[in-house]
């Protein structure tokens, strides 16, 4: 255990060390963030009906999103791991005396918990400050809070368990363009990144919710503005677990499956 | 029964085909064809505990897929391989903590951040002993050199420190067997002298079996008392590397350049070839001396030039992978 600790501190490590990058990426999330609430402002305005969240839970819903994407969102990769996969650097992760799977779910965990405490602060700071109503706005109550916290570990979890699928398919396809794009985009717009899930079609939302995606940041989110019950929110972060637990054991086993098919690249 | 035995493994990769020009890709994106490379066909062979053994072949003849297999990163399709009473890709996590591998065109530390922190890690990872660790790293250190560079991000080392730290990293748990897979690659002299040397020490000190691939044959011949040849997936030689010398040394070859047409019948000359401007022949100095050559091929014809192949270590392999056809 304490391997897989140390690796995800050198990965926080070294991540930490792309400062402008994460310069670039608080002004992306920013800008973005800034036209999301944008267009939300106006659809509001436009005078919709049975809109099924207030404008201030969704501007706040928007603003959480931006702050914790680098954390939770579904098309970041490891572009290390993909790299060591294709030149054949794979081989002294496969030297290793350790779980291949749980190496490479920890220096993803750590990729992301860096990315995020880098980018993060400063925009809950500045969208807290933003005038009313563009602004992030604090949680519905305490309990509210707390099943936030604790539902947004079990979707980062879940995100990672989720994210480590990507490099054990390239183990196989050599390259993580075709497939791996295709199941990414997916994963994101079925997550409710793009347009949160209570706007989804009835029967999308039926779908949706057997699936894992929306279970990664749409539920939290909604948790801390409100928008879901405590109840449901326990409910909620029961199937979180289960579906952590199903990913951390298929992906031990198609793992498994393709180190024994592997081909390393390059003499 | 040897510390290492391996039989008959073989090893056999499916290789997309793919024909170039636009029309072929665009089949090919349809139906894929594939063909079957086999990397390494039938190969057994035995090391003893202590052994440095020098592993070579030219380019794709299956060196690395065995270091490899050996290793147990790849699996073979078939054989038996049993290496300090383990199969090394039936019992992995067990039998890599004894091996340490060192592939020289790769990296195992972390660009980013200094040597020091990856050996951090790989503490960890093979659970070494705190009291151990510090040990073996500061021998490492020492015999390596590396004060002055174990604290720079490995971005900023050149390749010679890099490789340096490469080789500690490798080391760091105190691997009975140490895999070196192009360790001098890209090398100048002087790292080269450095990482021989070493290798040379650390064999002699912890009795650590090594296994070394090079295309550099100073390397070999500085280091492997025994050599295995490899070629197209087959063992082709497997001993000393003084038989080969001697074995080949006697042999010369020497290409004439003439106009005229050579017919020559004499003991000692193995082989005569006919080129674009001449001859090539290949003697047993043992039996014809170079001077008695010329002197009966000068009696029947014009000699414009003449070219005596020199014997050194590199011509022998060159000759080697001619005589092998490989």
């Amino acid at each position: 255990m304490k391997a897989y600790i140390t690796y995800f501190k050198l990965k926080f490590i070294s991540s930490l060390q792309y400062r402008s990058a994460a310069w670039a990426g608080i002004a992306t999330q920013f800008f973005f963030g800034f036209v999301y609430v944008m267009v939300y402002v106006a659809f509001y305005e436009s005078g919709g009906k049975n809109l099924p969240m207030e404008l201030s839970q969704i501007i706040t819903y928007l603003w959480l999103n931006q702050s914790l994407l680098a954390l939770v969102n579904q098309f970041s990769k490891d572009q290390e791991l993909f790299k060591i996969i294709r030149d054949g650097g794979v081989s002294y992760e496969l030297a290793r005396p350790k779980n291949l799977y749980f190496m490479w779910y920890f220096k993803i965990l750590g990729q992301r918990l860096a990315n995020v405490t880098l980018r993060f602060f400063p925009l809950i700071i500045i969208t807290t400050i933003l005038p009313y109503p563009f602004h992030l706005g604090g949680p519905a109550s305490l309990l509210h809070f707390l099943s936030f916290l604790l539902s947004l570990i079990l979707g980062t979890l879940l995100v990672v368990a989720l994210s480590v699928f990507y490099p054990i398919i390239t183990l196989i396809t050599m390259n993580e363009k075709g497939i791996v794009n295709l199941l990414m985009t997916i994963a994101s717009v079925l997550s409710g990144v793009s347009i949160p899930i209570p706007f989804f079609p009835k029967f999308l939302q039926i779908i949706s919710s057997f699936l894992p995606f929306q279970y990664i940041s749409d539920l939290p989110f909604r948790l801390y503005v409100g928008n879901i019950s405590l109840t449901d929110g326990v409910f909620g972060m029961c199937i979180q677990f289960i579906w952590i637990v199903i990913f951390i054991i298929l992906g031990n086993i198609i793992m498994r499956i393709n180190i024994k098919k592997i081909v390393v690249q390059g003499g | 029964m040897s510390f290492i035995e391996i039989k008959q493994i073989s090893k056999t990769f499916k290789v997309a085909k793919k024909k170039s020009g636009l029309k072929e890709s665009i089949k090919s994106f349809f139906k894929r064809d594939f063909i079957e490379v086999k990397a390494v066909d039938d190969i057994s062979f035995s090391i003893e505990e202590g052994e440095i053994v020098g592993y070579i072949g030219p380019n794709g003849a299956g060196k690395s897929t065995t270091i490899k297999i050996l290793s147990g990163i790849l699996i073979p399709d078939s054989g038996e391989c049993q290496i300090d009473g383990m199969t090394p890709w039936k019992d992995r996590v067990r039998y890599v903590k004894k091996i340490g591998v060192v592939f020289g065109q790769r990296s195992q530390l972390w660009w980013d951040i200094p040597a020091e922190d990856t050996f951090d890690l790989l503490k960890d990872i093979y659970e070494i002993p705190e009291e151990e660790y510090q040990a073996t790293k500061e021998d490492l250190i020492n015999k390596l050199d590396l004060h002055d560079i174990i604290n720079i991000p490995v971005r900023q080392l050149s390749l010679g420190q890099r490789m340096r730290c490469e080789i500690a990293a490798s080391l760091l748990h105190n691997p009975k067997i140490l895999f070196l897979d192009e360790p001098t690659i890209g090398l100048d002299a002087v790292s080269k002298q450095v990482v021989r040397d070493f290798i040379k020490k650390l064999n002699k000190e912890k009795k650590t079996t090594v296994i070394l691939t090079s295309h550099d044959m100073a390397d070999i011949t500085a280091l492997a008392k025994r050599i295995i040849l490899i070629g197209k997936g087959h063992v082709l030689y497997d001993g000393s590397l003084k038989k080969l010398q001697i074995k080949y040394e006697t042999e010369k070859y020497v290409s004439i350049k003439t106009k005229d047409k050579l017919t020559i019948r004499k003991k000692g000359i193995k082989n005569k070839i006919k080129t674009k401007n001449g001859y090539d022949l290949v003697i047993n100095a043992n039996e014809i001396s170079i001077s008695e050559l010329l002197n009966v091929i000068s009696k029947k014809i014009t000699i414009e030039d003449i070219e005596i192949d020199h014997e050194n270590i590199d011509s022998i392999i060159v000759k080697l992978y001619k005589d092998y056809k490989i």
